[in-house]
């Protein structure tokens, strides 16, 4: 059941439509649409990643956004250099909540922000020589780093700095790789060319670097997780889960990871994608060279776990299925309880989505898994693969949106009434002042994990106390209440 | 005349009296030099700029190009020291004061270098923006200045070359040209980026300066182009060695040799630009009116369609 009917929800679109100019009008709609399940190619329907429309407040980041905040940024035993003026580095530092263990500042890196900070005069005469001399004091300073990448901001790509020829030399001199990564923001409609940008950079200076290396031990389990960036330790509700089924986790890619996990998975048996949007590149690389599979997976409530868990030990022999099997029947009578307890107060309650990467979609089943019903999803910078993949997810007659406007996604909002909006920071505040129940789904609001068993309880506590929070019934006057609110439950205590 | 007298401050405060006052104030013009690269814009600007300070005028140069060669001959220096450079040194533009970047040098003349990077680095264009924004902070132009001269790199590469003649700036253009086929076709292409900034500001193109290179008909040839852009040749400047022996010593010819006959001549170029009224919004012409004009002048073939993409070697063969 959805909450509107087709025509209502075709209806919705061209009234929010209506108030575009003509040319912005004929753009917006083609990014628009009313999910039907039986068709098979989304690009029939919606198209994506393309330029936004100027002055509709998109959420969209930059292409540095989506090497430094997104892949490269959590390879924790590296230094990140923003290259280039001091604002890029600072706002895009610590914000993602990608955990790690270390010791931050001798071991590990993740928190800290390391910029070249130019000034007029690096614009001027170039930044060559102070990027030059920057990685030396990285090396002083931090011998202990492992590598070094060079993250391009908009200036770099401008005044034509040669980032490759100092990283070369440098990675020479300090014997340690230094990968120059040219995301200058400028690049592309969104971050998702950053990603792109990203992978290749890690394709070019650091996948190939154990090619013809025996030293590692590899086994007949070892796999990789791709696209995991462990937002408030979510590769770490997941890993277990997969060692649990009797599988070698060599890698982590790229939360709580290392650059020589990086450099050892060209050596694993099978590659698993969570994110498919920002590491399906490297993936398809590794499948090329290197002949290693590569498979989906999704992690977001027991429903998608079990199947993924199911998926995954097909790959591999009799003993990893019958483990899957074992470690899906540990965990039942956990996720049975969490179900039992908040299903009752969830049920039937109607989400809408607007995200980024793989969760417009992956989330949808752990909604379900609670008896909600996502009933509008979109996402700010994906390609139509994503929406292929997301259709099948999505009920009959639900919304498509792709890089939705501010006042797209409030009328929307106001015409199907959701339950819960779950989005990010831009829009949390604007909807809960709309009286809306609102989580944000980036940075799992300050909470997490989500993924795997563990993260599923978490997540439906979250939700819980989010949609059942006595807050909203406050948002009227008291003397302009009706005394029927009264009755309405508390949330639960977790 | 801003100094009144109490008793005298009725008749200054008459509209009349005022606008005249403002006339006084904005009567400082602010003039631009730009050609192609190598046909001697600086040595042509340093020149006429020495001939208008014989003549009383104060004058400021500011050299805009990274070579940093626009008023060596004035400072009898090398090179001088530039805002660029000057401020890396002390760690940015703002720990600059103005008397360390501009030097006083023959006849009274005011010299600035913006400077800019060693070739293929960095951003020359920001070094221009920064060192005359900079200028404009400190006051450089307050002065009772009567002629500002920008000294521009060949091209009007980006936006940074472009902004001596943006809003407020230099508005009048002079293109230094001579009979030489690039050098028409370079003067051509600034007039187009002229009329960009002209639509939009003031700027006006002021005329060409022809620098001699001894080719044919050159007098005449200059003066068609000048016809055809809308504009004047407001001199022609013949060739002198002169100008080179007073180059070796770092010397403007009318500093070096004022009785010689080219001194007179960058006089006579001084005096056209303070008597010039005719600025234009320029009409460049398209690339067969210049073809033509070429033709004319028969710095060029008539075009031969059969001879398009062949090679010496089948040339002979077809011989």
């Amino acid at each position: 059941m959805s909450a509107l009917t087709r025509e209502e929800a075709q209806a919705l679109i061209q009234e929010v439509l209506e108030v575009y100019p003509e040319k912005a009008k004929k753009d917006r709609a083609k990014h628009l649409a009313v999910n039907d399940q039986s068709v098979e190619q989304s690009k029939k329907c919606i198209i994506s990643n393309r330029k936004s429309l100027p002055g509709v407040m998109t959420v969209r980041g930059c292409a540095y956004a989506g090497s430094k905040g997104v892949v490269w940024g959590p390879i924790k035993d590296m230094v990140h250099i923003s290259h280039g003026p001091v604002g890029c580095g600072a706002y895009s530092r610590a914000g993602r909540r990608n955990y790690y263990v270390g010791h931050t500042g001798v071991n590990t890196f993740g928190t800290m922000n390391f910029t070249s900070d130019f000034q007029e005069k690096d614009i001027v005469f170039g930044g060559d020589k102070k990027l030059d001399k920057l990685i030396s004091e990285i090396e002083t300073l931090f011998p202990l780093s492992k590598g070094i990448s060079v993250q391009s901001e908009c200036p770099i790509g401008l005044i034509g700095d040669d980032i490759e020829a100092v990283s070369k030399k440098k990675s020479k001199e300090l014997n340690k790789p230094v990968v120059p990564v040219r995301c200058e923001g400028f690049r592309g409609v969104s971050q998702s060319l950053g990603h792109h940008i990203a992978n290749d950079a890690i394709r070019d200076w650091v996948i190939g670097n154990r090619d013809g290396d025996e030293s590692f031990q590899t086994g007949p389990y070892d796999v990789a997780v791709i696209g995991d960036y462990n937002i408030g330790g979510d590769a770490w509700s997941s890993r277990i889960l997969l060692e649990e089924m009797g599988l070698r986790v060599v890698a982590q890619w790229s939360g709580d990871g290392t650059l020589s996990e990086m450099e050892l998975t060209s050596k694993v048996k099978l590659n698993l994608i969570h994110c498919y949007r920002s590491m399906n590149y490297i993936s398809r690389h590794m499948e090329e060279k290197y002949g290693i599979p590569w498979m989906e997976y999704n992690f977001f409530g027991p429903t998608k776990i079990a199947e993924s868990l199911r998926k995954i030990a097909a790959f591999f022999d009799e003993t990893i299925q019958a483990n899957a099997e074992q470690v899906i029947a540990k965990y039942q009578a956990e996720y049975d309880a969490v179900i039992a307890k908040y299903r009752p107060r969830l049920e039937g309650k109607k989400v809408m989505l607007y995200v980024g990467g793989l969760r417009p979609r992956h989330v949808i089943g752990a909604y379900e898994d609670l008896g909600m019903e996502v009933v509008g999803t979109g996402y700010e910078f994906a390609h139509n693969d994503d929406y292929d993949r997301t259709i099948k997810e999505m009920g009959n007659a639900t919304l498509l949106y792709d890089d939705i406007t501010g006042y797209e996604f409030e009328e929307f909002v106001k015409k199907v009434k959701p339950d819960l909006i779950g989005s990010g920071i831009k829009e949390k505040y604007i909807f809960q002042k709309m009286g809306i129940p609102f989580r944000q789904m980036h940075s799992w609001d300050y909470s997490g994990p989500y993924h795997g068993y563990d993260g599923f309880a978490i997540f439906a506590r979250d939700m819980d106390m989010t949609i059942n929070n006595p807050c909203w019934k406050k948002l009227q006057a008291p003397w302009l209440q009706s005394s029927e609110q009264d009755a309405t439950p508390q949330a639960a205590s977790a | 005349m801003l100094c009144c007298m109490v008793g005298e401050h009725e008749i200054l405060s008459t509209p009349a009296e005022r606008a005249l006052t403002e006339i006084h104030l904005m009567a400082m013009r602010q003039c631009a030099i730009y050609g192609k690269g190598g046909i001697g814009k600086s040595t042509t600007t340093q020149n006429l700029v020495a001939g208008l300070a014989e003549l009383g005028k104060k004058v400021m140069i500011v050299g805009c190009d990274p070579k940093a060669d626009s008023t060596r001959l004035i400072l009898h220096a090398k090179a001088q020291n530039t805002i660029m450079q000057m401020a890396a040194d002390a760690g940015s533009v703002e720990d600059l004061e103005l008397e360390d970047v501009l030097k006083v040098g023959y006849g009274n003349i005011k010299c600035v270098e913006s400077g800019g990077p060693e070739p293929g680095v960095g951003c020359a264009g920001r070094g221009v923006i920064t060192a005359i924004n900079f200028l404009e902070e400190e006051g450089a132009y307050e002065d009772d200045l009567d002629f500002v001269f920008y000294d521009v790199l060949g091209d009007v590469v980006c936006g940074g070359f472009a902004m001596p003649i943006r809003e407020n700036k230099a508005q009048e253009i002079y293109i230094v040209c001579s009979g030489e086929m690039m050098a028409m076709f370079a003067a051509n292409n600034i007039a187009k980026g002229i009329v960009k900034y002209a639509s939009s500001g003031s700027v006006r193109l002021a005329g060409l300066i022809c620098n001699s290179r001894n080719t044919a008909r050159e007098d005449e040839l200059i003066m068609e182009l000048a016809r055809q852009l809308g504009t004047q040749m407001i001199h022609f400047v013949p060739r002198d060695n002169v100008v080179q022996r007073a180059e070796i010593r770092r010397m403007t010819v009318i500093e070096y040799d004022p009785k010689s006959k080219q001194a007179q001549e960058y006089r006579d170029l001084a005096n056209k630009i303070i008597e010039n009224k005719k600025f234009v919004i320029p009409t460049p012409i398209s690339m067969d009116a210049l073809e033509d004009l070429l033709m004319d002048f028969g710095l060029m073939d008539g075009e031969d369609e059969s001879i398009v993409g062949k090679t010496a070697e089948e040339e002979a063969v077809a011989a």
